[in-house]
């Protein structure tokens, strides 16, 4: 197996044009994993961690650019106040081993239904900048996801970042798993809300084939909130309830060794309704700003 | 006996470590600064710069025959040096602890998925399992028999209460797997009035899902061919001398050329009672004159070592309104899976202990364990008493709540103490402090309202409650389990201890076969020779079969068994060190004592690097604890078991009722342990038998489907983790038991039996739900 270790965007994107067979690897905790199984054997691997470019996060026109290399632990103390939802997903993943290894961007390559970093990303309206030697072009998240542990990234591109618009509003994220920590999440939930927009923005993981939106319960809540988000008045609990199982119908899960369709769904109807309740009742008494 | 022509890096070398401190005193380990530091050598460290690698290719199915199997295109592979299969086992081609049913490698059948089917040996672990991939194996694929109750021919018990009960033919002809039929064995307990009543009955049916002993240190060792035509054979395992002489059954060889030494075992909990990867490795070095290293990865040590019998059992329990058990009646099956390993001892345990630490008049239990397609099972950590005691407390609190009396008080009420006759009419002579146990629980403090900090909620950092739905439960369990060989077993262990003066300094070397998995006998054999020789270096010699038998790491019992060993030839070697020590000073034996390294009297103080000079007094002896004997096979009456250890829990848990996640608040446990040889250790066996019994509670199952494991990895069998494990309190009481060596009682194995189901009492407080069923899911909180 070779192994390339370019040290600037430029070479990786030459490098990635060159080798069609390459793969690439950054915190290499998926990849690591699949070679040892034996159902990866890439002749080649493209190490991205020297690529300071990809290391670094900065605000630009009024996003947050989160460059793919950055680990996890680092989006838990950096941008724990710029990028809550993020930050509270980064948490839930792994140890602290796989946090200080692990990379958005290689969450995002590896697009599994079970990535914790997707729902955040969803409900955040967050972009995925993309290059390759071809030039640069940015996706809305929500068309990034396009398969099973498929993605609309083209073969000869590379993540170069992820670009979220900072939150003007509370943020939530909850994961279930059967253990308290360090675990692949049976369901999932990510939450945003929007007040500037009067959208409030969903996004669910492990409970369809791709991680995906709930549209319908997002269209309720905007719906619903759009007399409340001025006064900051009470939610009805009525609303969360029902907001809670639109986020459900949205799901299409399977049963598998780490829980069933049902449970699932109950799961993500629940978790739904607390989140909202909660970024809601953070909303009210925040400052205005 | 030829020494190994040389010695593999990774071999275990002599343990001295920093330590001072005898018996009752929290002496350091020995090995714990090379573990600490990440310095000592586990099995899989094992390396020879020539040694070539061995991989096992295993059955995909769970039940097939063999029609043929073509090893060409493997050995065509370059980089092979062997492959190898059945034809080429050279002596016996079953092996087993107890039964030898096991193929060394599959003999035209096999009967479990991942059954070893043929062995590769080549210059890269990579070369090997490509060409193990390579083999073309030709099967008939069978329909898997997947139930015990169904492989017994047995009614479901359904069947047996909405009609007759009638014991069906097996319909297909390959549903026997073995030629003696599915039942490994039927142990029958009956006592008292055979049709009893009573006021009040619970009757309840409970299942046990099939535990892993989750070991960190998976199957790992290296056989080196010796020049004699023998072999040596470093490998991680339980019990050496139980090892080599199925080895030298397969090899047809004589114990002689067989030496085994023990590698660093990282934890076994009786896992590696049965062989793996053992005869595998030293056929494949034999063949290829070689060494031959062989190290499974997580995926292949699920395939690659017995687990927990998974177990269905229907208990029934009779009392009188003020709460006295009058009778209790258990069907127990135990699922043994494929072959019998240690089925017939986890029937016995779960046969003989299986209503628990209390007095009932009359009893009538049937135990079966039976064969199935589905893995084999055997020894783990408690076994028999660990499923039998979820439903034998569950059913106590049934009946406590069906009388409406606290689930403590029934309990205490109906407690085995001294003097008690336990169900196999054996009297318990020696203190059975259950009542005590029960009541110090009862009054340790209970912790308060979980902190406002997602890590003390259930999910965690997972953020999936902040107090909704949230509601605590407590709950309590108590067990009672066996401690060593049982049964009429002649069970005893060897041990060679050895003064002299090294570099001036009196040195005792302990030298036995017993294994160190982790536990600390290591430890416990330098604080016996400490106090019984007072000498503070004690040096702790690689264990192999270079001396006799230790008996296995298991059943609790090394402490108390090659303990008792150790002091024995700890005396004997005193003994003779006295008298020499009596011959020149004309004082008489009675008077003197050893201390601090030397012989002392009133007035004399005479060193024992003077006494001793370049003398070296050794001894070597086999240690036995008082004899038991065979239980009546009709009754299950007979002094059946040597010593009995107990211990409680109290679990505190909070459960998100919405969402079925636990959070376990915190564990106590009270123990009585005669004596605590190493008080340290005594609290380090507690706390991870509480975790172990934690685990099955409310996470850890592999997961069968139609014989086939869906969760052969720590990505989906879970254990738990730093934050799934609370804080405990723990009491250990010390009354001694007069039979066992100071007193001691066996510590390892009854804590991981209350455990389990104090939490699953906890929970069914908690949540109000009956639960029948371990572990618990979310799903069966949530009723989704
Ligand atoms: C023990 C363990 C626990 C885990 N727990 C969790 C968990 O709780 N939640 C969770 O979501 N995941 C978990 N994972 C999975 C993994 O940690 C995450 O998916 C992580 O985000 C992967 O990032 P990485 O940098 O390590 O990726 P790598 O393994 O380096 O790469 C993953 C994929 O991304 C590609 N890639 C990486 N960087 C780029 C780039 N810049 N451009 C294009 N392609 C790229 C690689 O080619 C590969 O296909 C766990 C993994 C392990 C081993």
């Amino acid at each position: 197996m070779r192994f390339l270790q370019p040290t600037t965007w430029a070479e990786a994107l030459e490098a990635r044009a060159t080798h069609p067979d390459a793969v690439a690897i950054a915190g290499g905790t998926d990849v690591m994993v699949g070679i040892n199984f034996g159902r990866l054997r890439p002749p080649l691997l493209l190490d991205l961690t020297r690529v300071g470019e990809l290391q670094e996060w900065s605000v630009d026109g009024g996003d947050v650019r989160l460059g793919a290399g950055v680990p996890y632990a680092r989006v838990i103390t950096e941008l724990g106040d710029r990028l809550p939802g993020l930050a509270m997903a980064s948490r839930t993943i792994g140890s602290p081993q796989i946090r200080n290894r692990g990379t958005v961007g290689g969450n995002l390559a590896t697009a599994s239904p079970a990535g914790d970093a997707h729902p955040a990303l969803l409900a955040a309206d967050a972009e995925v900048e993309v290059a390759s030697v071809r030039g640069t072009r940015r996706i809305p998240v929500t068309d990034f996801y396009t398969g099973v542990k498929r993605s609309a990234l083209a073969p000869d591109e590379l993540i170069a970042a992820v670009r979220i618009r900072p939150p003007a509003g509370p943020q939530q994220y909850s994961k279930i798993g059967t253990r308290n920590a360090m675990v692949i999440a049976v369901a999932a939930f990510g939450l945003a809300l929007h007040p500037d927009r009067g959208v409030v923005g969903t996004g669910i993981g492990s409970a369809a084939p791709t991680p995906r939106r709930a549209t319908a319960a997002e269209e309720f809540a905007a719906e619903e909130l759009s007399g409340l988000w001025e006064s900051r008045g009470e939610l009805p609990a009525a609303t969360a309830v029902r907001f809670g199982e639109l986020v459900a119908t949205a799901a299409a899960p399977i049963d598998d060794v780490r829980g069933t369709a049902a449970y699932r769904v109950h799961a993500l109807s629940v978790m739904a309704r607390r989140a909202l309740t909660w970024a809601w009742a953070e909303y009210r008494t925040a400052k205005e700003s | 006996m030829s020494a190994p022509a040389r010695t593999p890096a990774g071999a275990p070398g002599s343990l001295t470590g920093p330590g001072s401190g005898g018996v009752g005193d929290d002496a350091a380990r020995p090995d714990g600064t090379l573990k600490v530091r990440g310095e000592f050598a586990y099995g899989s460290d094992l390396w020879m710069e020539d040694m070539l690698w061995g991989v096992t290719l295993r059955s995909p199915h769970p039940y097939a025959r063999i029609r043929s199997i073509d090893v060409g295109p493997a050995l065509a592979v370059p980089g092979v040096k062997a492959v190898l299969t059945s034809d080429d086992v050279p002596g016996e081609k079953v092996y087993g602890l107890e039964l030898a049913d096991q193929p060394v490698l599959a003999v035209d059948v096999v009967r479990y998925q991942g059954e070893p089917v043929a062995l590769v040996a080549a210059d890269h672990p990579e070369t090997a399992r490509a060409a193990a991939a390579r083999i073309v194996v030709d099967y008939e694929v069978w329909e898997p028999v997947t139930d015990a109750i169904t492989a017994l021919g047995h009614p479901h018990w359904n069947q047996v209460h909405d009609g007759t009960a009638r014991v069906t033919e097996l319909s297909r002809e390959s549903a026997h797997l073995h030629p003696e039929g599915n039942l490994v064995r039927h142990l029958k307990v009956r006592t008292g009035d055979p049709a009893p009543t009573a006021d009040v009955v619970v009757v309840n049916t409970y299942e046990v899902g099939m535990q892993d002993q989750a070991f960190l240190g998976p199957e790992s060792g290296l056989a080196v061919p010796a020049e004699d035509g023998g072999v040596e054979l470093y490998v991680a395992t339980q019990w050496l001398h139980v090892d080599q002489r199925q080895i030298c059954s397969a090899l047809s060889l004589p114990p002689e050329q067989v030496r085994l030494t023990l590698a660093g075992v990282g934890g076994a909990f009786g896992g590696r009672e049965d062989l793996s990867m053992h005869v595998h490795a030293c056929l494949l070095a034999l063949r290829t004159g070689k060494p031959v290293k062989m190290s499974y990865n997580r995926e292949e040590s699920f395939f690659g070592h017995v687990h927990r019998h998974p177990a269905t059992m229907r208990y029934e329990h009779g009392a009188t309104r003020d709460g006295d058990l009058v009778y209790v009646k258990a069907e127990i099956y135990f699922d043994g899976g494929a072959y019998a390993s240690s089925t017939p001892a986890v029937v016995g345990n779960g046969g003989t202990m299986g209503i628990g630490p209390y007095v009932v008049p009359n009893v009538h239990v049937d135990c079966y364990g039976a064969y199935t397609n589905n893995p084999p099972c055997g020894a783990m950590r408690g076994f028999g008493s660990v499923q039998t005691a979820f439903a034998y407390e569950s059913q106590m609190d049934a009946l406590a709540a069906e009388l409406g009396m606290d689930p403590v008080e029934l309990r205490c009420r109906n407690a085995m103490e001294q003097g008690s006759k336990a169900i196999t009419g054996q009297v318990i002579d020696s203190p059975a402090p259950v009542v005590e146990l029960l009541r110090r629980l009862e009054a340790m403090p209970l912790p308060g309202a979980a902190p406002d900090d997602l890590r003390h909620m259930p999910g965690g950092v997972s953020n999936t409650t902040h107090g909704e739905g949230v509601r605590r439960g407590i709950g309590y369990a108590v067990s009672y389990k066996n401690v060593a060989f049982s049964e009429g077993f002649d069970d005893y262990s060897t041990a060679r201890v050895r003064l002299e003066v090294v570099g001036g300094e009196p040195t005792v070397t302990v030298h036995t076969a017993a294994a160190e998995v982790g536990q600390g006998l290591v430890t416990v054999e330098q604080q016996i020779a400490r106090t019984e020789l007072g000498v503070d270096r004690v040096v702790v010699a690689p264990k192999d079969t270079q001396v006799g038998s230790a008996g296995s790491t298991s059943a609790s019992r090394q402490t108390y068994v090659t303990g008792g060993a150790v002091k024995a030839a700890c005396e004997a070697v005193r003994g003779r060190v006295l008298e020499r020590a009596a011959a020149t000073t004309g004082r008489p034996v009675g008077e003197l004592r050893l201390f601090d390294g030397a012989v002392v009297a009133d007035g004399l103080e005479l060193p024992l690097a003077e006494l001793l000079g370049d003398d070296a007094v050794e001894e070597t002896l086999e240690w036995r604890h008082r004899p038991t004997e065979a239980i009546d096979p009709e009754t299950g009456q007979g002094f059946a078991h040597v010593q009995y250890a107990f211990s409680a829990h109290r679990a505190v848990v909070d459960v998100d009722t919405e969402l079925g996640l636990v959070k376990v608040v915190e564990m106590a446990c009270t123990q009585d342990v005669g004596k605590a040889i190493n008080p340290q250790a005594v609290v380090g066996q507690i706390q991870g038998g509480t975790a172990q019994g934690l685990g099955l509670a409310v996470m850890e199952e592999i997961l069968i489907k139609d014989g086939r494991v869906q969760n052969p990895s720590f990505t989906d069998y879970l254990i738990p983790t730093i934050l799934d494990m609370p804080p405990m309190r723990i009491e250990i009481l010390e009354y001694a038991d007069p039979h066992a060596p100071y007193g001691l009682r066996g510590v390892g194995e009854a804590p991981n039996i209350s455990s389990g189901p104090a939490v699953l009492a906890a929970i069914r407080q908690a949540t109000g739900l009956p639960l029948t069923r371990v572990p618990v899911r979310p799903e069966h909180l949530t009723g989704t």
